[in-house]
């Protein structure tokens, strides 16, 4: 099967997260990037154990300029065939479900995988941007995939209070959550072979955005625990309507 | 135990503890630093915050080995990572090498001492000096986990002075009689193969591979150790062992075959040393900061900016001669002696950043909440093994002076 990974680059979970002066954009100084670990954890690793037993090619496609090869390299590492790059700054979710969609219009794949959401936006966009240009069928935070034949695919989907199981025919977009796999550590071999696999840059396709980021805002800072004696109830009611504003 | 039994153990130590460590880069020494070397980095410290930071207080508060890790070990490519694939090793450079072993020291030594061992010096002395066949029938076995494998070359009453070991071999048609004793052998008693150490009747000495079943080798545990708790060590003992001479690794003759392999592995400790210091540091920084007396973070008081100060000025230098000696490595140039001089100078360091760390945390330092008790006993041994602190200086004193203070 013709399998396809869509990866993105997130700041690193313990980033401490701040923006430029305007608070438009991220400042990326001192941040570590990683791969979404929906992308890498549950994707990635679902696909290359679809390959593993079907056989076939596991691709990676990913936006982004040279300096997140070593996102894509990882990808590589952890079993990936070989690996696209779309070589323009992402910077929207329709930007990067266009650009990516554009390139898959010119080949040809079974399953494309996103994960089911990028830890910083959490937008959860891009997979079903992507199947609506394709006019392909999408189906959002699977927690499962079988592929009973090359052509057909049984997925299940949490839902709140149970779980939702659909019949698929190939190709279709799929985005990936928790429990389809088990996260995977590339491992020295694999580092050594991704060095050769191929790594194609691919240019853009004409873009004009149709979104712009006005402002961000941090949450809040935590404040501190207040402790109140035991005994004295009626503080603790009184801060909760007044300063909580709970009751 | 076998594998199920072991993985079945491992449950019991699970801790719900998370391994928060961050690497520290002061100098941005990464920039010196190629993709592969960071990616094989990260991997491991990926693999060593899954396997090993959940369960490895708890074994080594039980003082016992976790040996489903030699598998994991195996799966992530720790072992024998210089060594070409084709023999069931990684392919990799020596800042490869090095930064694998810092990230298993990172989580324990008793860890990085399983994977150096099996690489350094197991697969390093049979890729090396062995024959062609010696090579296919071990290598990929080793490098798969599937075969353990230690190094036999200190003995009760011959440590600092190898050349003076007794344990021989006598020739008897297309075998040799191996008889002798080795002590503080790392893994012995789960070892599969021994590489052993031994002299012949001129006084040669020679490797030898020893198996497990061979009548008259046995390999019992030392107990009641205080340090590596999570790494098992024993004894070898060779009573008329009857080994055949194919077994005799061909290549070598002389003190230079086991201090060659020494000399390997002696690089992956100053590496690891950096790994047990990077942790130490990492967590008493983020105890500083968290702790509060004096209605203030202790990190805010002078005395405790002065250990944290100090503490990354050292490991920083300790980063950069561990990074030259890689570059000298990679070009067959680094010297035992230069090795020498970074084992010496970065255990050191490791296990006196371990003593601030464990001061800066105050009781709770003394606790398996922090890793910093257990580091500095295993760097108790680490100081120790692989040639002790006093012996690496003497090593360097020889070499600047063209004089041997050792006798």
């Amino acid at each position: 099967m013709k399998l396809l990974v869509c990866i993105s680059k997130t700041p690193d979970t313990t980033a401490k997260i701040a923006f430029n002066g305007e608070n438009t954009k991220l400042e990326t100084a001192g941040i570590t990037f990683i791969m979404n670990p929906y992308d890498e954890w549950y994707a990635l690793v679902k696909a290359i154990e679809i390959q593993e037993k079907w056989g076939g090619s596991v691709s990676v496609l990913h936006v982004g300029p040279s300096e997140n090869d070593a996102i894509i390299r990882k990808a590589l590492a952890i079993g990936a065939t070989d690996a696209h790059r779309i070589d323009t700054e992402a910077v929207s979710a329709d930007q990067v479900a266009f650009q990516m969609a554009s390139f898959i219009q010119q080949h040809a794949f079974d399953i494309i995988f996103t994960g089911k959401e990028t830890i910083d936006y959490n937008g959860a966009e891009v997979g079903g941007r992507m199947a609506a240009q394709l006019n392909l069928p999408f189906i959002s935070f699977a927690s499962h995939l079988d592929i009973v034949t090359e052509n057909e695919a049984i997925v299940k989907r949490d839902m709140e209070g149970g779980t939702e199981t659909i019949q698929v025919n190939t190709p279709f977009v799929i985005s990936a959550a928790k429990g389809m796999a088990e996260q995977r550590i590339p491992n020295m071999k694999g580092i050594m072979t991704a060095k050769s696999k191929p790594l194609n840059v691919v240019t853009p396709q004409e873009y004009s955005p149709k979104i712009s980021i006005v402002s961000h805002e941090l949450p809040p800072a935590k404040k501190a625990v207040q402790y109140i004696d035991p005994e004295n109830m009626a503080e603790l009611a009184r801060l909760l309507r007044e300063e909580a504003k709970v009751i | 135990m076998n594998a199920s039994t072991a993985e079945i153990e491992k449950d019991l130590f699970i801790s719900n503890k998370v391994d928060l460590f961050a690497g520290h880069d002061y100098y941005k020494i990464d920039d010196l630093l190629d993709e592969e070397h960071k990616m094989a980095r990260d991997a491991v410290r990926d693999w060593v915050k899954k396997e090993v930071s959940p369960i490895i207080e708890g074994y080594a508060q039980a003082a016992k080995c976790p040996v489903h890790l030699f598998k994991g070990l195996a799966n992530v490519g720790a072992f024998g990572p210089t060594i070409p694939t084709a023999y069931g090793g990684g392919g990799m450079d020596e800042i490869s090498y090095g930064l694998i072993m810092q990230e298993l020291e990172r989580g324990d030594s008793g860890i990085r001492s399983m994977a150096s061992v099996q690489g350094s010096l197991v697969m390093y002395p049979i890729y090396k000096f062995g024959s062609e066949e010696q090579r296919r029938k071990y290598l990929p076995g080793l490098g798969s986990g599937d075969l353990i494998g230690c190094f036999g070359l200190t003995e009760p009453d011959h440590g600092s002075n190898p050349s003076g070991m007794l344990t021989k071999i006598v020739e008897d048609g297309d075998d040799v009689i191996l008889n002798g004793s080795k002590m503080w052998i790392t893994n012995s008693p789960l070892a599969d193969i021994a590489v052993v150490w031994a002299k012949d009747e001129k006084g040669i000495i020679k490797g030898i591979i020893v198996e497990k079943g061979m009548p008259g080798f046995s390999a019992p545990e030392i107990k009641g150790k205080w340090s590596l708790r999570a790494s098992i060590t024993g004894e070898l003992v060779f009573e008329n062992v009857r080994v055949p001479k194919a077994n005799i690794l061909p290549n070598v003759q002389g003190l230079k075959g086991p201090l060659s392999c020494l000399s390997k592995a002696r690089y992956g400790i100053a590496w690891g040393a950096i790994g047990a210091a990077l942790d130490c540091y990492d967590s008493a920084l983020r105890y500083s900061i968290e702790r509060e007396q004096f209605g203030r973070p202790i990190g805010g008081f002078q005395l405790t900016q002065k250990k944290l100060a100090e503490m990354i000025t050292e490991i920083t230098k300790a980063q950069l001669l561990a990074w030259r000696l890689g570059t000298l490595a990679n070009k067959g140039e680094a010297s035992p002696a230069q090795i020498s001089m970074a084992k010496r100078n970065n255990v050191n360091m490791a296990i006196e950043i371990a003593r601030e760390a464990r001061q800066i945390h105050g009781g709770m330092g003394i606790t398996s909440e922090y890793s910093i008790m257990r580091h500095i006993m295993n760097l108790e041994s680490v100081i120790t093994y692989e040639g002790t602190h006093d012996i690496h200086l003497l090593i360097t004193g020889m070499d600047i002076t063209g004089i041997n203070a050792f006798q």
